[in-house]
């Protein structure tokens, strides 16, 4: 299992990617993982699809339809992540409940075995995580501690205690892309460094390079979902070549190339 | 009886994104500080009885406990306020406390529409915007009441994901809370969602028990054998039951919507067919398939048709204090004709759950003692509907 701090080994910054698992088809999304390992993610976060995805934006609203009605469930999905190569750590973006409802231990056994080393919960705040946290520990599968810019003086408790990375959500809202990002990055991100040291990464709305070279050069890293996600909403199963190319690009301004 | 983080047992809790838990926070804040508050006590109970027209009657229907044979049955008629249904009692608290803590416009899901409408009027009266959201699905079941929240200046929008029901307009309503906070408040209709909701909107809803205990005490110098009332997300039938809970011999009966039938698909029964699990900001009993993910449920009524259950019903069924019983679609029609032919009265889809078991619960006791049905709601909105059900081409 390759853990989370490996992602940030080349200079420090790490650039994030998402995809929902079996957009279209649990084949594409393997084969996905491998371009974006390939051409310079540093970390791949896996959607796993929920009927109710609250936090995100109507494009992940969709990928999560599109991959539920074909049939995607979380065993298929951990059995697709067993039998890929692995170049960078992996983590799960999930809800809480397909995690609660599968079992803790027996979802983090299989997390383990597929070489899944962390989860992102975005409807497990804080004050909730404490349950999942010690039931991902004895596996040791990260759960990732999430900071909005609503958070304010809940900072010095959220970060306390952080591990991987922290995951700084830019801006009210749901996922999606955004013109622009008004929250004062910088302050936010000076904060958290007063409580923590663990890498903060800026996701909710990068849409492309120029945006991911800000949020990089004012954090330790910047995670695009909704535009990649997009990219594979309009290319379907031939998303490759766009992919390579949109991951390479974005990869090469958050390294400052 | 919830705990600081607001756990009722094993139930309940804030399971939302860490954008929205500083506006819990506020809330929460807010809540503790102005139901204590002398003041907002009286506005509240001001607007209550001059505007919403409480105390609402507790009638005894003498007809319809003679159709049942045996105990006297009483109907709390909520479906007398302002407005048609029980949903105006939280729909005012909310506003009041939105508009104390500086907020100018107030968020709603709706399902059947009544919480829209409750809402929407509300903030007309005390002039705070309003945006509605519900269901497309419901808004074509319950054409009438968009058309009624928007006489009252609400803006409603139609929610186009997933089901198109009420669980995709609460979703939508927690999309829209989070981006949009400082000046919205989100005025959740149910005894649902994060903690402070199931605790503030019983604690507005217990004015019906706590009304319906005295006039039960002066009518008939007894407690009810048992109360009765419907159950979705359970805001009515909470208020129905808190001021009983410390009674002991008193029943405390939940009316699920079965739709047609718990061994069917089609569905909206929780206690009966949902299993553990966490979603809409509580742990709770929810509809759900193998892998945690959210069913689409079924009801006539689009007040009950949602996939979970509040978390203090869960406890008090997880406790035993509460029974919860599935009604059908086709036994809640049955009792919206019943109810409309022996008393005059008709009532909404969703009482007529709670009608059809009180005849049967009633029928289980002799002349001497009494039960009390929540009337939760008027059931002019559904005439069209229940038409439709029977096959008669009538349209609003």
């Amino acid at each position: 299992m390759i853990k989370i701090d490996s992602a940030f080994r080349r200079d420090g910054k790490a650039f994030i990617t998402f995809l929902t698992a079996g957009d279209p088809s649990l084949e594409d999304t393997a084969r996905y993982i491998g371009i974006m390992q390939d051409n310079g993610a540093d970390l791949i976060e896996v959607g796993i699809p929920f009927s109710d995805p609250i936090a995100e934006g109507p494009v992940i609203q969709a990928a999560d339809l599109r991959a539920l009605s074909g049939g995607v469930d979380t065993d298929r999905i951990f059995d697709m992540l067993e039998g890929i190569e692995k170049k960078v750590p992996i983590v799960f973006m999930s809800y809480l409940n397909p995690v609660f409802f599968y079992g803790y231990d027996r979802f983090f056994a299989r997390c383990r075995k597929a070489g899944v080393c962390g989860i992102i919960i975005p409807d497990a705040p804080f004050e909730e995580s404490g349950e999942v946290k010690r039931a991902a520990k004895p596996y040791g599968i990260t759960v990732v501690d999430m900071v909005a810019p609503t958070s304010e003086e809940r900072i010095k408790k959220v970060c306390a205690h952080s591990k991987g990375f922290i995951y700084l959500v830019s801006s009210l809202g749901v996922t999606g892309m955004r013109k622009n990002i008004v929250t004062d990055i910088g302050a936010v991100v000076g904060k958290i460094r007063q409580t923590s040291r663990t890498p903060v990464c800026v996701g909710f709305g990068i849409s492309g390079p120029e945006q991911a070279r800000n949020m990089s050069s004012l954090s330790d890293g910047a995670i695009i979902g909704s535009a990649i996600v997009r990219i594979i909403a309009e290319h379907g199963s031939r998303a490759d070549e766009p992919l390579r190319a949109f991951i390479s690009e974005v990869s090469a301004a958050v390294h400052g190339k | 009886m919830a705990d600081r983080k607001g756990r009722f047992g094993d139930f309940g809790g804030q399971y939302v994104p860490e954008t929205l838990m500083s506006a819990l926070e506020e809330l929460e804040t807010a809540y503790k500080k102005y139901s204590r508050d002398a003041q907002f006590r009286a506005e509240l109970k001001g607007l209550l009885e001059d505007y919403a027209g409480r105390p609402s009657r507790l009638y005894y229907a003498k007809k319809l406990s003679e159709y049942a044979g045996g105990a006297k049955i009483y109907l709390k008629r909520e479906d007398l306020n302002h407005t048609g249904s029980h949903k105006i009692n939280n729909a005012l608290g909310q506003a009041l406390l939105a508009k104390k803590m500086g907020k100018s416009r107030l968020i709603a899901e709706t399902g059947a529409g009544q919480h829209g409408v409750a809402t929407a009027t509300a903030a007309a009266l005390l002039g705070l915007e309003c945006e509605v959201f519900m269901g497309e699905e419901d808004t074509i079941r319950q054409a009438l009441n968009v058309y009624r929240m928007k006489l009252l200046g609400a803006k409603v929008t139609a929610v186009k994901t997933g089901t198109r029901t009420l669980k995709d307009a609460v979703n939508e309503c927690m999309r829209e809370w989070s981006c949009r906070i400082a000046d919205t408040h989100y005025c959740l209709g149910s005894v649902m969602g994060p903690h402070p909701f199931p605790t503030m909107v019983r604690d507005f809803q217990a004015i019906i028990s706590k009304e319906a205990r005295a006039q039960i005490l002066r009518k008939e110098g007894r407690l009810p054998r048992a109360v009765v009332a419907c159950v979705g997300g359970g805001s009515n039938a909470i208020g129905s039951f808190y001021n009983f809970i410390g009674d002991e011999g008193v029943r405390l009966i939940g009316c699920e919507a079965a739709g047609k039938g718990v061994e069917s698909f089609e569905t909206a029964a929780t206690i009966a067919t949902g299993k553990l699990g966490v979603f809409h900001g509580m742990k709770s009993l929810f509809c759900q398939n193998e892998y945690g993910q959210i069913a689409s449920v079924y009801s006539i009524s689009a007040g009950l048709d949602y996939p979970g259950i509040g978390p203090e019903h869960a406890h008090l069924n997880a406790v035993g204090r509460a029974e919860y019983v599935p009604v059908t679609d086709e036994q809640a029609v049955e009792a919206f004709g019943l109810l409309s032919r022996t008393e005059g009265i008709i009532p909404a889809i969703e009482s007529a759950h709670a009608v059809y078991y009180a005849v049967k619960v009633a029928a289980q006791y002799s002349a001497e003692d009494n039960i009390i049905v929540c009337l939760s709601g008027r059931g002019d909105k559904d005439v069209a509907a229940i038409a439709r059900y029977k096959g008669e081409n009538i349209y609003d």
